[in-house]
């Protein structure tokens, strides 16, 4: 599905990644971890579109096409989806009347018909029950006032609405306590499928005590210096990442 | 007005022979001067031309001269933060005849491609494309016919809507009662030279404890065209009576006269109510701001009896300079004034635009909610005052004034004035300036949104709270014209 050879990028001049590699097919769940400053966060930005990182050597292959060429909104409806680090807000823009512009915007680019007003509606509502929002956070502007645990709550509704292909948490579950890490980590094994591939970047090893990944990968100095099964996330508890970034360097 | 004549004389059941040898009849008994375009020019014969064409009385004619004479003693004012070249009276025609059906387009081929996808983009019918485009039809009858249903359905009720010209013929004693009893001509320069050259407009009356049946829409009014100039609009609500009214159309307007310059004046009698909502979106001109119209406005209300209300809704987003100040005077104890706008401003655009709120009664309350939104390289300025006089016992102003920025060449000035004279007042004053940040239009793209439908959510989120002082069908559209507006603003 997705297939990532020997990328580099900069942000205004400065490498940030430095020939990373990386593939992962359908159904899988990756998870990245590594010091801050290794490049985690540049990984999702590059994967979604955002502009600013240029893609100076290398290539992002997904689904056999060229994703560097495509625009955000072109990712995004072709599966593409990230949920941020850090949501902002849009005041005024109603939860609802984003979320199904968004859920429509990629139903047209599939060829379907637009949602109908009541059906969304219920399935709105069915879905923040299961992400443990309150159903008037769906007439809020969109994450307007809302605490960092809620705005992680609602990128998970997002996520959950918008059923992607490819799905990138870029900390997810930074500042989250532990009911809601283990609700976003529910969110998330109920996305996971034979279709799909989930990318987890996370600092902490507890996450994935929840979600079990299919493959761990640490990134330091911009590329990944150890990749290994779910293990290596305890074995990093354990021991921080000096010594794989030592040995690397 | 010819129409208007026609429509009743065929109620009287007269052949279009008899109409046709009366408009003969009436134009030669106006005037003895045969053309019907003036050159261009201003002076007191031209004044008098205007008034005679109209066969207005005498004391129209004595009033409009004495705006003249005023007029020629103000200048130009220089305070609003708008820039543009000294505009020369005298290279303005004050008066045309409609331009006819031989100088029109045929038929849509003919009018400009641009502003056919605008209009389709608005789903606006295609009937009423013609009309708004000016294109010659032969389908007048249907207008009229319809206008005719609307006009009596009014009438039941007892409301009069017709235009000033008509209003002057049929009520006199009621246009000079109140014209200019609430913007006099002294008031300013583009009211003066409103009062010494108003081509038509709208006249509205409601008898005391009418709510008026239906929304009024200028769109309904025949007689509508070529009024835009110097137009003047006259409302006056009886006691107890309650009255919408829509001006404008989100529709562009071209209009082949740079100069606007209209005054609007509203009287709300003891526990009346007026609202008064106007969508503006004529020509703003090119990407460097040539051939926009110059758009300055005196609007205003006077809340006369106790617990009346008015309330002024804008969706300003057309004109190349748009200076305007709906504002009310809050007269009548306990009486309300709200003032809802939204401004974009694009490309060159200019908008300075606020509103007044003079509180003189006791318990006056005033709400002003600004939106002003700016783009590319536009100027948008909010100018407004609050003033409590000393006989304003427990008035109460709320203010919000909120500026949303797109792109970073385009400025936003907030120019609030309180004036606050009596110490049991509350005033209250918010203001924002935010920028539309890529961070938010970058999550919209990311969720699929493609930017300029990002921008146009982000927007008009931004504006819900005006929006929803509009009529529904308005809002709808408003909420359109504004993603239309902002086409190009991004990137």
């Amino acid at each position: 599905m997705l297939k990532i050879s020997n990328l580099h990028v900069t942000i205004a001049g400065e490498t940030i990644l430095n020939g990373l590699d990386l593939e992962i097919a359908a159904g899988e769940v990756h998870a990245i971890m590594g010091p801050n400053g290794s490049g985690k966060s540049t990984l999702a930005a590059v994967l979604s579109g955002r502009e600013g990182y240029e893609v100076t050597e290398g290539s992002i292959e997904y689904f056999g096409e060229d994703l560097t060429a495509l625009e955000p909104e072109e990712r995004a409806w072709r599966g593409v989806f990230l949920a941020f680090q850090y949501p902002v807000e849009i005041p005024g823009v109603t939860n609802m009347e984003f979320l199904r512009a968004s859920v429509d915007a990629l139903r047209a680019h599939r060829g379907e018909a637009a949602t109908s007003a009541v059906d969304f509606m219920k399935l709105a509502r069915a879905t923040c029950k299961q992400v443990g929002l309150d159903t008037d956070f769906l007439k809020r502007g969109v994450n307007e006032g809302f605490s960092g645990g809620e705005k992680k709550r609602n990128e998970l509704l997002q996520m959950l609405l918008l059923e992607p292909k490819l799905a990138v948490l870029d900390e997810t579950d930074s500042g989250l306590d532990i009911d809601a890490l283990g609700v976003v980590a529910d969110g998330v094994n109920t996305l996971r499928s034979a279709e799909r591939a989930i990318i987890l970047i996370t600092h902490y090893q507890r996450l994935l005590n929840h979600i079990v990944p299919d493959r761990v990968h640490v990134l330091s100095g911009g590329r990944i210096i150890r990749s290994g099964g779910k293990e290596l996330a305890l074995e990093l508890e354990e021991k921080g990442y000096g010594w794989l970034t030592e040995a690397a360097a | 007005m010819s129409e208007t004549a026609n429509q009743k004389r065929d109620v009287d059941g007269d052949t279009a022979i008899d109409r046709h040898l009366e408009r003969e009849y009436e134009a030669g008994w106006v005037t003895d001067i045969e053309s019907d375009t003036l050159p261009p020019g201003l002076d007191e014969d031209v004044v008098r031309f205007i008034s005679a064409k109209k066969n207005e009385p005498e004391w129209m004619t004595e009033w409009r001269l004495e705006a003249y004479r005023h007029w020629l003693t103000m200048d130009h004012p220089k305070w609003a933060h708008v820039h543009y070249p000294k505009i020369d009276f005298n290279s303005i025609s004050y008066f045309s005849a409609p331009r006819s059906q031989e100088d029109r387009p045929k038929s849509l081929d003919e009018v400009d491609p641009e502003l056919l996808r605008t209009y389709e983009k608005l789903g606006i019918p295609l009937h009423e494309q013609e009309m708004l485009a000016g294109v010659a039809v032969d389908a007048v009858f249907d207008s009229v016919s319809v206008a005719t249903t609307f006009r009596s359905k009014l009438a039941e009720s007892g409301v009069i809507f017709c235009s000033i010209s008509e209003a002057l013929q049929d009520y006199p004693e009621l246009v000079r009662k109140y014209m200019g009893s609430i913007v006099p001509y002294r008031d300013n320069y583009f009211a003066a030279l409103n009062s010494a050259v108003f081509s038509d407009g709208s006249f509205v009356y409601i008898p005391e404890g009418v709510r008026c049946p239906m929304e009024l829409s200028t769109y309904f009014r025949i007689n509508a065209e070529n009024t835009g100039q110097f137009e003047r609009t006259l409302i006056i609500a009886e006691e107890g009576s309650h009255v919408s009214y829509l001006e404008g159309c989100t529709a562009p307007q071209r209009d082949e006269n740079q100069l606007h310059a209209a005054v609007v004046e509203l009287v709300a009698h003891k526990n009346a109510k007026i609202k008064y909502s106007t969508v503006q979106n004529w020509y703003p001109g090119d990407s460097e701001g040539r051939g926009g119209i110059y758009n300055f406005v005196t609007k205003r209300g006077l809340c006369a009896g106790e617990r009346s209300h008015i309330s002024w809704t804008q969706v300003e987003t057309g004109s190349a300079i748009t200076w305007k100040y709906p504002s009310v005077i809050l007269r009548g104890d306990d009486s309300v004034g709200e003032f809802y706008s939204v401004a974009l401003a694009r490309g060159r655009q200019q908008a300075d635009t606020g509103t007044k709120m003079i509180h003189l009664g006791k318990n006056t309350r005033s709400t002003i909610i600004s939106k002003g939104i700016s783009a590319v390289r536009a100027e948008n300025s909010y100018r407004g005052l609050v003033r409590i006089s000393p006989s304003a016992d427990g008035a109460r102003n709320f203010t919000q004034c909120d500026s949303l920025l797109i792109g970073d060449r385009c400025g936003a000035h907030t120019f609030p004035y309180i004036e606050s004279r009596n110490p049991t007042a509350t005033v209250e004053h918010e203001a924002t300036t935010s920028k539309v940040s890529d961070d938010q239009l970058f999550l919209c793209r990311q969720r699929g949104l493609d930017p300029e439908k990002a921008v146009s959510m982000i927007v008009n989120g931004f504006c819900k709270d005006v929006f929803r002082e509009l009529p529904m069908e308005f809002a709808v559209e408003a909420g359109k014209l504004l993603e239309i507006s902002l086409e190009g603003a991004v990137g």
